[in-house]
């Protein structure tokens, strides 16, 4: 039992430099992902044309060396939209995994210590979770206008449960240790043992489950999109670049196949860090997948 | 046993009441106002208050909520906003499309990721196993669509071994409903057999670690029986807990699928609904698939109590 081992080792300051070395998981799906960042940043510069411009002569361009990855039924440059596609994706993953983790790391606290409130708040998110995430955030576009905002709040809240889960299950195992019992025997503040005591506990899952959320976030945008619930169809997404080009799919494969790309590779990219993280910061779950 | 049963059955309750209570108070505490917006962006201020009158939201919360609640426990979903259809009806006509892609999907998935997921265990940090995990880990980041998509590409358009899409009732023969369902099955289920096989793996690689498997292994009993009857039975209860947590996958899987491959189930329903903002057909699909999802759930919960003896709650 190697873990043992770890365990019982001192305490070393966490080095991004080992970390990296001893998990080549981490490394590749960082730089994949810090890659796809700087990408979607710096898109005006990286496109080859404007990504909205129609032009109906080049329509159905097959990929070539002036339309890198051809063109869509409008004669837009794929290649571009693509570029400027990951800014959506990117945008709605990061906040979605931000919003979710604030939110679920305080309702998690709240119900793992305040046993009051439990019971109630946990009823509600076995509800929520009984609603496949797509089909909760279908409903809640169906009554408003499109846009992007109601696009992160519509998967914000199906993944919110998914995060009060876990770390209210941290709170619970660290509620019932000495340490805490010791705490409260020696007249320690409420405020003060959640901040000191239990939150420090659950970052590391809560960082895990995020990268997770993102990479769910960000499938659910582009299958929203894709079925017309998403962004706006003008903006360009690789949601919406792949549903407007299911007309040509047989002409025009790569309006479709590369923007598909792009987004595995993404999604890839996010949970390769998450499973990465998950094997550095949380040995004992690490050792149960 | 009974008790436990019951138990388990007592829980649905509460999380039906919750996904029943969240899709009627989204309608009344959406922002702005829901009305005119599934009215349309050109509706005039009439049709606004047909709408509005026909969701009955016209009259108090409280006399509305009693006379959803009274008509859903009879079965009845409302009307549609459009069709005038009932929403019970619509969904009963799409339901068997639905019902042969998902059974179809869970069976071979299950059917093949739980061998692999063995074979990947058994065989562990060899070849086999590295492919298994690289599988997994590519198929878990592969959204529906886009496999659904290269699927078509190459069987369907390339070399042109099965339809492009498209849905042959059973009741038109065996074979054309068969082919079918082959690609949408493929590409809905291949997260599901990553999610499936990744567990799998996992809870038999723990278990290959323990005294007794040893024990079997040094008696001499043949490698399959070990791993079969000693192991799997033994590493049952995560593998059957994910097939149900992946049942949420597969449902929101379904939608898409559905829609690639032009079927005309529920998936494409609820597609329809949504883009034509036909609120009650959303909220009848919603209840039906949390009904379905916690339904499947129940029988997890039922079956771990013959998997482990040892489980009672």
């Amino acid at each position: 039992m190697t873990i043992l081992v770890d365990d019982l080792a001192p305490p070393r300051r966490f080095s991004l430099l080992t970390a990296i070395r001893r998990n080549p998981t981490i490394a590749f799906g960082g730089l994949l992902l810090a890659a796809l960042i700087v990408m979607a940043i710096l898109a005006p510069l990286i496109a080859t044309s404007d990504p909205f411009k129609i032009a109906p002569v080049n329509r159905l361009r097959p990929p070539s060396e002036r339309w890198w990855f051809g063109t869509d039924q409008f004669g837009r440059d794929v290649f571009s939209r693509t570029v400027y596609g990951a800014r959506v994706s990117l945008i709605v993953g990061l906040s979605v995994a931000a919003f979710s983790s604030l939110l679920g790391l305080a309702l998690g606290l709240a119900c793992g210590y305040f046993r009051r409130i439990d019971g109630l708040v946990m009823r509600v998110m076995d509800g929520l979770m009984a609603i496949p995430s797509i089909l909760l955030a279908i409903a809640l576009i169906t009554l408003t206008r499109p846009g992007l905002g109601i696009v992160i709040v519509a998967i914000v809240i199906p993944e919110v449960p998914r995060v009060v889960r876990v770390v209210r299950a941290v709170v619970l195992s660290i509620r019932a240790q000495p340490y805490i019992e010791s705490a409260i025997a020696g007249g320690t503040k409420n405020a003060k043992l959640l901040l000191r005591h239990v939150l420090p506990n659950t970052l590391a899952p809560l960082i895990v489950q995020s990268t997770y959320v993102c990479a769910s976030a960000m499938l659910i945008e582009a299958g929203l999109s894709f079925l017309g619930a998403g962004v706006p169809p003008e903006v360009p997404s690789w949601g919406n670049i792949i549903a407007q080009g299911r007309t040509f799919f047989q002409i025009a494969p790569w309006t479709i196949l590369i923007p598909g790309t792009f987004l595995a590779i993404t999604v890839l990219a996010v949970n390769l860090l998450g499973d990465g993280l998950r094997d550095r910061l949380d040995p004992r779950l690490a050792r149960r997948l | 046993m009974t008790a436990y049963i019951a138990r388990r059955l007592f829980a649905v309750l509460p999380v039906m009441a919750v996904v029943a209570l969240f899709v009627f108070f989204l309608l009344r505490f959406a922002p702005g106002d829901p009305a005119a917006i599934i009215a349309g962006d050109d509706a005039t201020a009439e049709s606004i208050a047909a709408v509005r009158a026909k969701l009955g939201l016209d009259r108090p919360v409280v006399e509305q909520f009693a006379v959803w609640l009274w008509g859903l426990l009879h079965g009845d979903m409302g009307v549609s906003i459009f069709s005038n259809l009932p929403v019970t009806r619509l969904i009963a006509q799409r339901l068997e499309p639905t019902l042969a892609l998902t059974l179809s999907t869970l069976f071979v998935s299950v059917g093949l990721a739980v061998p692999i997921g063995v074979l990947a265990a058994w065989k562990a940090r060899k070849l086999v196993d590295r492919l298994v995990m690289g599988f997994a880990v590519l198929g878990f980041a592969m959204p529906v669509f886009v496999l659904a998509y290269i699927l078509i590409y190459f069987f369907a358009v390339q070399w042109q071994l099965l339809p492009v899409q498209g849905y042959q009732p059973i009741g038109e023969g065996l074979w054309p409903f068969v082919q079918s369902l082959i690609l949408p099955s493929v590409a809905l289920g291949v997260t599901y057999m990553a999610l499936i096989a990744r567990i799998t793996r996992a809870s038999m690689l723990e278990v290959l670690q323990q005294d007794y498997i040893r024990t079997a292994n040094a008696k001499g009993l043949a490698t399959d029986r070990v791993l079969l009857l000693h192991a799997l039975k033994n590493a049952a209860v995560p593998i059957v807990t994910v097939i149900g947590i992946g049942i949420a996958l597969l449902i929101s899987g379904v939608v898409i699928t559905e829609t690639v491959f032009n079927i005309p189930g529920l998936g494409r329903l609820t597609v329809d609904a949504v883009l034509k903002r036909d609120y009650p057909i959303v909220q009848g699909l919603i209840l039906v698939f949390a009904a379905a999802k916690v339904l499947v759930n129940l029988l997890i919960d039922i079956s771990y109590a013959f998997l482990d003896p040892r489980i009672r709650y």
